[in-house]
């Protein structure tokens, strides 16, 4: 058996309980949501906390509230997002992107607040300690290198959550709890590009809930790649969401990408770009062009880096074009379940 | 290092009350295995990726290598052990026999779990969203088809014996 290493469970019933208890507690402490990401982390030794504090029991975590905008309770497990009908039709990027997350059996645990969190990746990281001791560790845990750039001084582990392209595409915020203060923060800035130290939350804070306010005129979408069509994690995703008018003229867009950087990019060149043209294949074509040379991949992660940025342009096409109406269904279907490179 | 706490624990598996002693830091597959003995759930990866050992928490499948024990506190957990009714198969279990839904069967008890979800939300699956339930219990003998057939069947199975129950001609 793999066990988990020993620690400490606390289960508080409330957000302030918790957040008062990872102020006392400091940086050994961690929350634990659905524990997807966490405890197979901590089977491996990669993260360590000798106190897990588990959001399970707080009940005001689940809560959804559609009044006015969208407000998700962080502790809402992909689940029963998923099952949320209304979701899919005013949120689809997200209600698409939550449905490719690992698996339905993870995913009936998974929350989406655990999703926005979860750890960087890469495949000197995602290792067993044993095989990682073999490589003197890396800059991301107990070691001073870096094996994917040797040079770096900075850990370029990947960003691999699906639903954060996504929201960050809608325009999502996040609230953010701590003992002693409240916040709420752009998710589009609650990233930083360091894959050892990837997000602006402090340690102290619990994140509560993310809040999407109401969209009118503005349709979303997903697109990822993986090599299995079952389940993977994402090696490049795209996620757009834009605002038309009534004739199809852009009023706003935010094209995003995933997995190909230690954090999500927002693109504001293609947003300058887009807005006042409407979708033709010229400006879908370009659009792709200004996205690609966003994008970084690196050798950590399956696939090859120079295949993974090739596939931007085609996948932000796929997105677009499905934004401005085409029927691309079966395209879906077939990336869906038959990625390879 | 000495393990973690111990800690009281309250569940019901298989309709059955269970009050254990586990240490905090194991999670339900431990418990199930070592503590309470019921093995038929398997353990495979023990990080999510296989499906060997999905039980149902309050009617859904979940992995239980990732859930902690303790999330489970008074939750309904059921599992290979309480599939059959007695020594009457569940027509699940008849229908993989009957089809070759297994070889080795070391996924069959994770897979017969999460197809016994699937059917109660959705008596008549199609294959696609046979396919898309079972997506997480991987198999390295079958190929698959045959596991599909199986829940096919079992499906129809089911629906015949309600009916017939129900006292309607199907
Ligand atoms: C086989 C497998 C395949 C997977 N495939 C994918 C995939 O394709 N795409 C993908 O995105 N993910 C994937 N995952 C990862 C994971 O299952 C999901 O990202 C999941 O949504 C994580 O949520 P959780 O609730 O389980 O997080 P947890 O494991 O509970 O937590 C993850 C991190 O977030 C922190 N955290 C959790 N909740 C909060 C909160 N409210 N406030 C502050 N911090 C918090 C935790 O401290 C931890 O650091 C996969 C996992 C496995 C095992
Ligand atoms: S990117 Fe470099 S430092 Fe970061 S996990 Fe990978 S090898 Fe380690
Ligand atoms: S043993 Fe739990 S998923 Fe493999
Ligand atoms: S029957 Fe052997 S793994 Fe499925």
């Amino acid at each position: 058996m793999m066990r988990l290493p020993p620690f400490r469970y606390i289960a508080p019933t409330s957000v302030s309980e918790a957040a008062k208890i990872l102020k006392e507690e400091g940086p050994c402490a961690m929350l634990v949501a659905g524990g997807t990401d966490l405890l197979a982390n901590m089977k491996r030794g990669q993260q360590t906390p000798e106190i897990l504090i588990s959001l399970s029991n707080i009940k005001s975590l689940h809560d959804v509230s559609n009044s006015s905008g969208l407000t998700l309770g962080a502790g809402l497990t992909l689940g029963s997002l998923l099952e949320n009908d209304s979701i899919r039709d005013s949120h689809t990027g997200l209600w698409q992107a939550a449905g490719v997350v690992a698996t339905p059996l993870l995913r009936n645990t998974a929350t989406i607040g655990g999703n926005i969190c979860l750890d960087t990746r890469c495949s000197y990281y995602n290792q067993n300690e044993d095989w990682r001791k073999a490589i003197n560790n890396c800059l991301k845990k107990d070691g001073d290198t870096c094996w994917v750039a040797t040079t770096s001084k900075t850990c370029r582990a990947v960003s691999s959550t699906d639903t954060a392209p996504a929201l960050i595409s809608l325009g999502a915020r996040v609230r953010l709890v701590s003992a002693d203060a409240e916040r709420i923060v752009e998710m589009k800035d609650l990233y930083q590009d360091d894959g050892a130290n990837y997000l602006q939350r402090h340690s102290n804070e619990v994140l509560t809930e993310v809040i999407l306010e109401p969209l009118v005129g503005w349709r979303s979408t997903y697109w990822k790649l993986r090599r299995r069509g079952s389940f993977d994690f994402p090696i490049l995703s795209v996620a757009a969401a834009v605002q038309t008018d009534g004739g199809g003229t852009i009023e706003d867009a935010r094209i995003v990408l995933g997995a190909v950087s230690s954090l999500p990019l927002l693109s504001t060149e293609a947003t300058e770009f887009l807005v006042g043209k409407k979708l033709d294949d010229d400006v879908i074509e370009e659009t792709g062009h200004i996205m690609a040379k966003l994008a970084k991949p690196r050798g950590n992660t399956d696939l090859t880096p120079i295949w993974r940025k090739k596939m931007v342009p085609s996948f932000v096409n796929h997105a677009l074009r499905e934004l401005r109406g085409d029927d691309v269904r079966e395209l879906r279907k077939r990336i869906a379940h038959q990625a390879r490179g | 290092m000495s393990g973690s706490k111990k800690v009281q624990l309250h569940l019901n598996v298989n309709n059955e009350d269970m009050h254990v002693l586990v240490e905090s830091s194991k999670t339900l597959l431990e418990v199930l295995r070592e503590d309470l003995t019921l093995t038929g759930t398997k353990h495979g990866c023990e990080l999510g990726e296989c499906g060997a050992c999905t039980v149902l928490k309050d009617g859904k499948p979940v992995l239980s290598c990732l859930l902690l024990a303790l999330e489970c506190e008074d939750a309904q957990i059921e599992t290979i052990e309480g599939l059959a009714d007695k020594d009457q198969l569940h027509p699940l279990q008849l229908a993989f026999a009957q089809h070759g839904g297994l070889q080795c069967g070391y996924c069959t008890p994770g897979m017969l779990m999460t197809a016994k979800a699937l059917l109660e939300n959705e008596a008549r699956p199609t294959r696609a969203q046979i396919r898309e339930a079972l997506s997480g219990n991987l198999c390295r003998c079958t190929g698959y088809q045959q596991v599909i057939e199986s829940v096919e069947e079992a499906a129809i199975t089911i629906e015949e014996t309600e009916n017939s129950a129900a006292g309607v001609k199907s």
